[in-house]
């Protein structure tokens, strides 16, 4: 069996009592083969459809909202001057947080060769994109006039007209779309051999044909594989400080600006960390519901989702640390204006918002330090609800809270949320989920070479 | 009639008559409405049954403009008379060139001089006339605003009898049927006379019908001020101040910076006594008694808040001291003992420099007793001059009007001429206006709006807008001007309250030659023809303005005075009455720009609000935005209460002019007509009133949104002493100065900069429209405040803030765009949108423009603005007012102020022309050509000797939020210095709680 040779083989420790080992239940080679296939060629299941068809809603809803905003105008939500960026902003940092956890996964500990990331990798991929696709709509939908946002582009014309480099906005796009691409690049390449075995699997000519044109004609080779693994670690190489890149650029919107409450060096740091928190938030939820679906908690275990529980109380804690230093630094810089900002957030007409976050994001994390918590897969789900809620309720304290209090105070004004900002938070989850329940159904969700593989090596 | 069916093919005889006084219930109203939907065309407004009228009038409407166009012909055509632009004869039109003309606006009588830009035969904007006394180039927000009306989709285009189109000539013929004998039945009643002309015209009818009667009516007008001369004088006189004349001023309720015939002018010789310069070391001093908050209150250096009933005592005991024999034991007593024996210190000491100004919502008692202090006080003839009256017929209206409705409520006016105004909606409630009405056979109204009045009357003429038709009238200090139109009349329908007279008196010569006629016959000298084009040319009638008299108190003055009925000192709240500092008695309510504009002190929009104090409104457990009921006399009303800072306790203000029946907030559901509690023998205020919660609450669109005191106050302050001790003050917040690592910009041609005074601004919002007609900037309607979408270039921020003494102030601060050297707006915009020029303007570039905002977010000054929806989609009328050489913004797009960008490049090609550079005062944006008292100058910074750059040398220069965050901002402001009595520093005018 192909192992990469130029990299140290992983070292299974040989004490099967070890806790460390525990998520390998799984040790018959072939049969994950057997489960995938069942999975993807057998009946549809019940909770699928109903899923499907409630994500398909939403889906339908997003196409709605996008189509009246990008026509009727921004001023459907409930932007004002001076709190011009709201929830489009909001969403986009969101999703964009939710897609991290998926490169983090696959890519961050691939390289740190952390082999329990197999299960989780493939579907944390595909949120990644799948997020990815969602983030990358809303700064369109944000623009005042959608229809001309390839200005952006540094694309030659006759007006000698160019990106503005020094706008955060416009390393955004840089940062964004080449996230996306390698992104997608990374889940496709680690999908082909698994392609290639649905099309051995497949019965029907056309399914065989669907399987077979993605798969590119892997045909298990050596050299495939060592091509494979080769590209996956340079695919990884580039995307782990994408991971770092992406957010903290996302962070430099807020840092490079002199809004109070945004104008903080902690922000790319803390953005990263808040990304990861709140992605990995969404993929226990995810595992823990998709296992239960499928049937395959032995894929799947309760200690990867415990190993989960770990890194999300971790970033979770950089993210309270975050809160402090931003706090810290309002009073330390000794402008009236950060202060007050401050002082609004706690008491002012938003409190609710900000207390709640602090409490989702701050206080109820800290169950995880119980290993019986994270063993309990509802408290898990409960929690990462807590996380993804926090998560997105700081990005609305940041955003639109911020502007809310600018340094004149004549200017401030209140965020004025209404129906169309309800319905463009809402909504999105319709466009992840739908290609989601789409993946989950017609792609095998767990790398089925990658685990074959792990387990071959350890029996 | 002689067609049988309308033009939908309903029998004429199917449609109901019907007379105005059925309208009484919703039904009734209803019912009318449908009526106007049969007759055609010109119901089309009303019958936009989608849309609210509020919404209707927000968009600005289209379907009755387009009707009204075919009308009339779509271009605008020169009126047919010979008229004079202002500058020059043009040998032709130049295209994208303006043309002006000067003309003259009247409010309430009294006219105020104006340019009229033109382009292309279209008015688009007004201007003050430098020459003019009342204007001097600038003016209030009101008569800038008044161009709106004339393009206005909502105005009334045809003829109505009892509802239905009719034509002049029916209207004419109907009148000739009228069997008028000696003019017995016959009643005219109109606006406050102004123009000469008209007068002229009235007294032939007179002649005519000698026992017609001609009443005026103006609901906001300057009654008191005639009554008082009458009290004191025995005779009408106008009374002309001359603030630049004068180290002391005591305001007694009188807003006499916003609310007086001269107010444009006093404003700027009040000022010319503040313009603090490096070596200044005075400045006049304000003192102001008041009861609302104005803006005179809030310029006052030392301001004292009372119920407006406790002025008179204020004013009886300053005469008393000043050794007028008077009752000094009248009216409430209860106003600080100390504030009284200061000012009176201070007003004696001023040998003869002071003035004493008494408010119009002050009872004639107040006005005569003022005359009197003057006198005793020396200022006659220094400060305060006394004229021949403005008005022809200065009378107390109130007076003749309570006749005239007891007269047709006896039966013994057969023919009533209503000649503007809404008489049924502004008379006072006791008088039972629109019951008499019913008893008149034969009314006919002449109105711009389809109006209350206009349904209650068997006839409705639409009415000519002042810059459509000749016209005459004289200003606050008898300078007399021609209403010259630079545009024949819109619609062919309209006609003038000349030619309703003219109809009436046989006269068959046309308004322009009346006009004419009048001037020949007042003019001695030779060559009448270049006398007249020199008059219209100028906007000025040559050697107009009316010389002093001299006049004395009449000998009787202290018996008269005793015969004052003493007010009635009545418990309870006091209700306090006021003309809308936007849309004034009401007459406005179309006005767009003006609903939008946002009052001076409350920020508030589109509505009226019950103002109370914090104190009353705890004690009376109202808070903000709750309806509230108004009972005063068994009638009621109801608002939206707002809780002012420094406002009396125990009193509530109602602005008049809201609640129209058919105007555009008719369908809040509520009565918010103040007139339904006005009664005649109080019109400004009245005690006894009782409030209470109906538990509703109706919603307030606010400018700003944060109405607490504030916690900080960009706004820098400093007395005249702290100026004088240490003239750098303002500096001495500044941390240390930012060293750049890069060189700076050098510029070497043009460097534009402005400079806006705080101690000139008194927060009046004339910049604001003048902004608005000159940068074509759309408005958003109540919603759009609501959500904080306001589109004008210029803001006026109002801080509440407390001074060391714990006094509370309000103080204003004009902000528009910085255009900061560091500006943080260009750093963030991807696409180059928004850029530095080579002049130092911050430019925005419309068509790069994608929308991303972030510019807005990170300017720290908040002037940007976005458009949030389609917001310039307008009537093809509407179009008319726009000025060509701004572009209109579309949806999703950014726009901020440019400096006035357009009227640079226009000096700049001027100057090319002429091969030389643009000189200082070439350039004057449309927010410093209005602003009355000269705050806002402009120039180029690199002109060692231009005003700009005088005024940004001074010690008390600085840059709004410079020091923080180092934007180096090209407007730049000089602190606000004050010259408050040291003595009455933290007492008095500070927040009670």
């Amino acid at each position: 069996m192909a192992v990469i040779n130029q990299d140290q083989p992983f070292e299974a420790p040989s004490d099967s009592s070890n806790p460390a080992r525990e998520w390998r239940t799984w040790k018959e080679p072939g049969s994950a083969v057997d489960k995938v296939a069942g999975m993807i060629f057998g009946g549809t299941p019940l909770w699928w459809l109903i899923g499907f068809s409630i994500s398909s809603l939403l889906l339908l809803l997003f196409v709605f909202t996008f189509l009246s905003v990008a026509i009727r105008g921004t001023g459907l939500w409930g932007i004002s001057v001076p709190v011009v960026w709201g929830t489009a902003i909001v969403n986009l940092i969101f999703w964009i947080g939710i897609g991290h956890a998926g490169t983090f996964i696959s890519a961050f500990l691939l390289l740190m060769r952390q082999t329990w990331r197999g299960a989780f990798s493939r579907f944390a991929e595909a949120m990644t994109l799948f997020a990815l696709t969602v983030a990358g709509l809303f700064p369109l939908l944000h623009l005042g006039r959608i229809e001309l946002a390839y200005y952006i582009l540094p694309y030659p014309n006759t007006m000698i007209l160019h990106t503005q480099w020094r706008s955060p906005l416009a390393w955004d796009m840089v940062a964004i779309t080449t996230y996306g691409l390698v992104s997608l690049l990374f889940w496709y390449i680690d999908l082909v051999p698994d392609l290639a075995t649905m099309r051995d699997k497949a019965e029907k000519r056309w399914v065989k044909l669907a399987f077979g044109l993605p798969a590119m004609g892997w045909r298990g080779d050596s050299r495939h594989w060592a091509a494979l693994h080769k590209t996956t670690y340079i695919l990884a190489a580039i995307a782990t400080p994408l991971v770092i890149s992406v957010h903290s650029i996302v962070g430099l919107d807020f840092a490079v600006a002199l809004v109070p409450g945004w104008h903080h060096t902690i922000f790319p740091p803390f953005f990263v960390a808040g990304a990861i928190f709140s992605g990995l938030a969404m993929v226990i939820i995810f595992a823990a519901l998709m296992r239960s679906g499928f049937g395959i908690q032995d894929l799947i275990t309760d200690w990867h989702l415990d190993a989960a529980a770990k890194l999300m109380l971790v970033t979770g804690l950089i993210v309270v640390y975050g809160y402090f230093v931003e706090t810290f630094a309002a009073w330390y810089a000794s402008k009236e204006a950060e202060w007050l900002l401050v002082a609004e957030r706690a008491l002012g007409p938003y409190a609710p918002a900000y207390w709640a976050m602090i409490i989702f994001n701050g206080l109820v994390i800290q169950l995880l330090w119980f290993k019986r918590i994270r063993r309990n897969v509802t408290a898990l789900i409960l929690i990462s609800l807590c996380v993804l809620i926090g998560m997105w309720l700081e990005r609305f304290v940041i955003v639109p809270m911020s502007l809310s209090f600018p340094y004149l105070q004549s200017m401030w004004q209140q965020f004025n949320w209404g129906f169309w900002d309800i319905i463009t938070v809402i909504s999105p989850f319709g466009l992840f989920l739908t290609p989601m329940f789409l993946f989950m159904r017609f792609v095998p969700v767990v790398p089925i070479s990658e685990m074959q593989q792990v387990a071959v090596e350890e029996s | 009639m002689s067609n049988e069916h309308n033009d939908q093919g309903i029998p004429i005889s199917a449609i109901p008559t019907t007379t105005g006084d059925e309208l009484e219930t919703p039904e009734d109203i209803a019912r009318f409405r449908e009526l106007l939907s049969k007759a055609p065309r010109q119901a089309m407004a009303f019958q936009n049954s989608g849309m609210s009228r509020r919404r209707f009038l927000q968009l600005a409407g289209a379907s009755l403009a387009l009707s009204g166009f075919t009308l009339a012909g779509c271009s605008p055509s020169p009126p047919p008379e010979q008229i004079i632009p202002y500058a020059r004869v043009p040998e032709e039109i130049i295209p994208g060139r303006p043309l002006f003309f000067a003309s003259a606006m009247a409010l309430a009588g009294y006219s105020t001089g104006l340019l009229i830009e033109t382009h292309q035969g279209r008015p688009t904007r007004i201007e003050g006339n430098p020459l003019h006394t009342a204007s001097r180039g600038a003016l209030n927000a009101i008569t800038q605003a008044a161009i709106l009306d004339l393009y206005n989709p909502e105005r009334s285009l045809v003829v109505r009898n009892d509802g239905v189109e009719s034509t002049w000539d029916e209207f004419t013929a109907a009148v000739e049927g009228l069997n008028l004998g000696s003019g017995a039945g016959l009643r005219i009643l109109t606006d406050t006379i102004g123009s000469p002309t008209l007068a002229s015209q009235i007294e032939t009818l007179l002649e005519t019908y000698p026992e017609a009667q001609v009443v005026q009516h103006d609901p906001a007008g300057y009654d008191s001020a005639v009554g008082g001369a009458l009290l004191a004088f025995d005779k009408a006189v106008e009374t002309v101040y001359n603030f630049a004349e004068a180290d002391v001023v005591l305001s007694l309720d009188a807003n006499f910076l916003a609310d007086l015939p001269g107010s444009v002018a006093y404003a700027r010789d009040f000022m010319s006594k503040r313009k603090v310069r490096g070596d200044a070391t005075t400045m006049n001093r304000l003192y102001v008694l008041e009861s609302t908050p104005t803006i005179t209150g809030a310029t006052a250096d030392n301001k004292l808040s009372v119920r407006a009933s406790q002025v008179e005592s204020f004013a009886r005991a300053l005469a008393g001291e000043l050794g007028i024999e008077v009752d000094q034991n009248v009216g409430n007593t209860a106003w600080s003992d100390m504030w009284f024996s200061v000012v009176l210190e201070e007003l004696r000491q001023s040998g003869g420099r002071s003035i004493v100004v008494a408010g119009p919502n002050q009872p004639a008692v107040v006005h005569a007793l003022v005359h009197a202090i003057n006198a005793e006080l020396g200022n006659v003839g220094t400060t305060v001059f006394y004229t021949d009256p403005v008005l022809p017929f200065p009378v107390v209206q109130a007076e003749a009007f309570s006749q005239l409705v007891e007269d047709m409520n006896a039966g013994n006016v057969d023919a009533l001429f209503m000649l503007g105004g809404d008489p049924v909606y502004t008379a006072p409630a006791d008088l039972g206006f629109r019951e008499a009405l019913e008893n008149v056979a034969f009314k006919a109204h002449l109105s711009l709006y389809l109006n209350d009045t206009s349904v209650q009357s068997n006839w409705h003429i639409p009415a000519a807008h002042f810059v459509e038709t000749w016209s005459d009238g004289r200003g606050y200090d008898g300078t007399a001007s021609i209403t010259q139109p630079p545009i024949g009349p819109l619609y062919d329908t309209v006609r003038s309250a000349h030619q309703i007279i003219g109809l009436l008196t046989g006269e068959t010569a046309s308004t322009y030659d009346l006009v004419r006629a009048y001037w020949e016959g007042e003019y001695s000298g030779g060559d009448f023809e270049a006398y007249w084009r020199r008059a219209i040319h100028d906007g000025v009638v040559p050697e107009s303005t009316f010389e002093p008299i001299p006049n004395s108190l009449r000998a009787d003055f202290a018996a008269a005075l005793a015969e004052v009925e003493p007010q009635e000192v009545s418990g309870g709240l006091e209700l306090i009455f006021r003309a809308d500092p936007a849309i004034f008695d009401g007459r406005f309510s179309y006005n767009s720009w003006l609903q939008e504009l946002p009052d001076p002190i409350t920020k508030i929009t589109w509505d009226n609000a019950a103002l109370l104090s914090p104190a009353t409104a705890e004690e009376l457990g109202i808070s903000r935005e709750d309806v509230i009921e108004l009972q005063l006399d068994g009638r009621t009303m109801q608002a939206s209460a707002w809780i002012m800072r420094g406002h009396p306790d125990d009193a509530v203000t109602i602005s008049l002019g809201y609640g129209q029946r058919f105007g555009p907030d008719e369908d809040s559901g509520f009565n918010f007509n103040a007139y339904s509690l006005r009664s005649s023998d109080a019109l400004w205020f009245r005690g006894g009133l009782q409030v209470s919660n109906t538990g509703n609450s109706y919603d307030l669109a606010t400018a700003r949104w944060h109405d607490e005191m504030d916690d900080t106050n960009p706004i820098r302050n400093g007395t005249i002493e702290e100026f004088v001790a240490n003239p750098t003050f303002v500096l001495d917040e500044e941390t240390d100065p930012v060293v750049s690592l890069l060189p700076e910009w050098e510029y070497e041609g043009y460097a534009w900069g402005m400079s806006i005074d705080l101690t000139s601004c008194i927060g009046c919002n004339a910049c604001i429209i003048g902004c608005q007609m000159e940068n074509n900037i759309p408005v958003v309607g109540k919603e759009g405040v609501s959500a904080a979408r306001e589109m004008s270039w210029i803001r006026i921020d109002r801080y509440y803030v407390e001074d060391e003494a714990g006094d509370m102030q309000t103080q204003f601060q004009p902000v528009n765009c910085m255009h900061c050297e560091n500006a943080p707006c260009e750093l963030v915009c991807p696409v180059e949108a928004t850029i530095h020029d080579s002049e130092g303007l911050n430019n925005m570039v419309y068509n790069r423009c994608i929308g991303t905002r972030y510019c807005s977010a990170n300017c720290p000054y908040g002037v940007r603005r976005f458009n949030f929806f389609q917001y310039t989609d307008e009537a093809p009328v509407m179009r008319e007012w726009r000025n060509p050489n701004v572009s209109v913004r579309p949806e999703g797009v950014m726009e901020k102020c440019t400096y006035c960008i357009q009227r640079i490049n226009a000096a700049r090609i001027e100057a090319g022309r002429e091969n030389r550079t643009i000189q200082d005062g070439d350039v004057v944006p449309a927010c410093a050509a209005a602003c009355p008292t000269q705050a806002i100058l402009f120039g180029d910074i690199n002109d060692s000797g231009a005003a700009v750059v005088a005024a940004k040398a001074q010690p008390h220069n600085y840059g709004l939020l410079d020091s923080e965050l180092n934007t180096k901002p090209r407007t730049t402001y000089l602190a606000r210095i004050t010259n408050p009595n040291a003595a009455l520093v933290g007492s008095g005018s500070g927040e009670e709680e």
